[in-house]
């Protein structure tokens, strides 16, 4: 293989494997929070993105992704969990199946209209696609300098990852309307695991510590959070069972 | 002031969540993976031991 061709491919599956982890947030955030905040949050990330690379260029290779992947790690950890706790306690009877929604009313009449000068945009949805979007392409941008500097051919790896992007964002698209059939908790549920399986991954990587077998501790890592999480389930239930009263059990999160 | 107040509310809600405990038991849990790592150790475990841990204490006390 060319050294030309092995760039390609490198950048290529390198920057699939990041669009892949931003993909997937950006469709969870769609799915279950709206398509308007999650492709603002795209947007936003992007312009930030565009920013960042015109400003910086080759001195991207300098950027502490480390503390950055600490920080979205952590946040995405935190966001997981807390949906993660609440689709178990739905999903075992110890909490209603719809009130997400009401809950969330209740803080944007707190907050007086904040939200609402926001032009209606979903707080949560936004924030996870930019983040998502921001460090996974801060990472495809850092794969195409340092692979295509040590090259010496920028503008092929600068094409490989665009024909990543592209490849990964169509696999999105194709995958959104089966998603967008499945139920809203069962999706809720699958959001929770994936956010904490990856605010896991980051969280850790930022704080220094190499996974075993790199990006493939990924799945791994949802495997782990699925079965912790239905062993849960499956306990709280027969809890539930045992206390009986449906309606009288429900606790307040 | 009020606005602030509320702003800040919303945003310890909006990070913090329901359960206070999840988001310390994260911030402690990358620490100790952040003292590991800097001191050689194999800190990868750290992170799924503090969330099986977090979660199931959480959820069980919720369902109680």
């Amino acid at each position: 293989m060319s050294h030309d061709a092995l760039l390609f491919a490198s950048v290529f599956l390198a920057c699939a494997v990041e669009g892949v982890e931003a993909v997937t947030i950006v469709l969870a955030a769609g799915i279950t929070r709206g398509w308007r905040s999650a492709w603002a949050g795209v947007a936003a990330a992007l312009a930030a993105l565009a920013a960042f690379v015109a400003l910086m260029g080759p001195a991207l290779t300098a950027l502490p992704l480390s503390a950055l992947r600490l920080v979205v790690g952590g946040l995405l950890l935190v966001f997981g969990l807390q949906w993660l706790r609440k689709a178990i306690l739905r999903a075992s009877g110890f909490k209603a199946l719809h009130d997400e929604d009401a809950i969330y009313a209740e803080e944007v009449a707190e907050l007086g209209g904040l939200p609402v000068a926001a032009q209606g945009l979903d707080a949560f949805g936004f924030t996870v696609s930019f983040k998502g979007v921001l460090l996974e392409g801060l990472e495809v941008a850092f794969i195409v300098v340092t692979f295509g500097s040590n090259q010496q051919n920028v503008p092929l790896a600068v094409v490989a990852a665009l024909a990543a992007v592209a490849a990964v964002v169509t696999a999105g698209v194709i995958a959104h309307r089966p998603l967008s059939r499945v139920p809203e908790n069962t999706l809720k549920y699958a959001v929770g695991v994936m956010l904490t399986s990856f605010g896991m991954f980051w969280g850790a990587e930022g704080a220094g510590a190499s996974w075993p077998g790199g990006d493939g501790a990924i799945p791994v890592l949802v495997a782990f959070t699925l079965l912790v999480s239905l062993a849960l389930v499956a306990t709280l239930r027969r809890r539930h069972s045992r206390i009986g009263a449906v309606g009288g059990s429900e606790v307040q999160a | 002031m009020s606005r602030v107040r509320a702003f800040m509310a919303f945003l310890y809600d909006f990070i913090v969540g329901d359960d206070p405990v999840i988001a310390g038991v994260v911030v402690i849990a990358l620490g100790v993976t952040a003292l590991l790592a800097a001191g050689g150790a194999a800190a990868w475990w750290v992170m799924p031991a503090a969330v099986a841990g977090a979660l199931s204490w959480s959820v069980l006390r919720a369902g109680r």
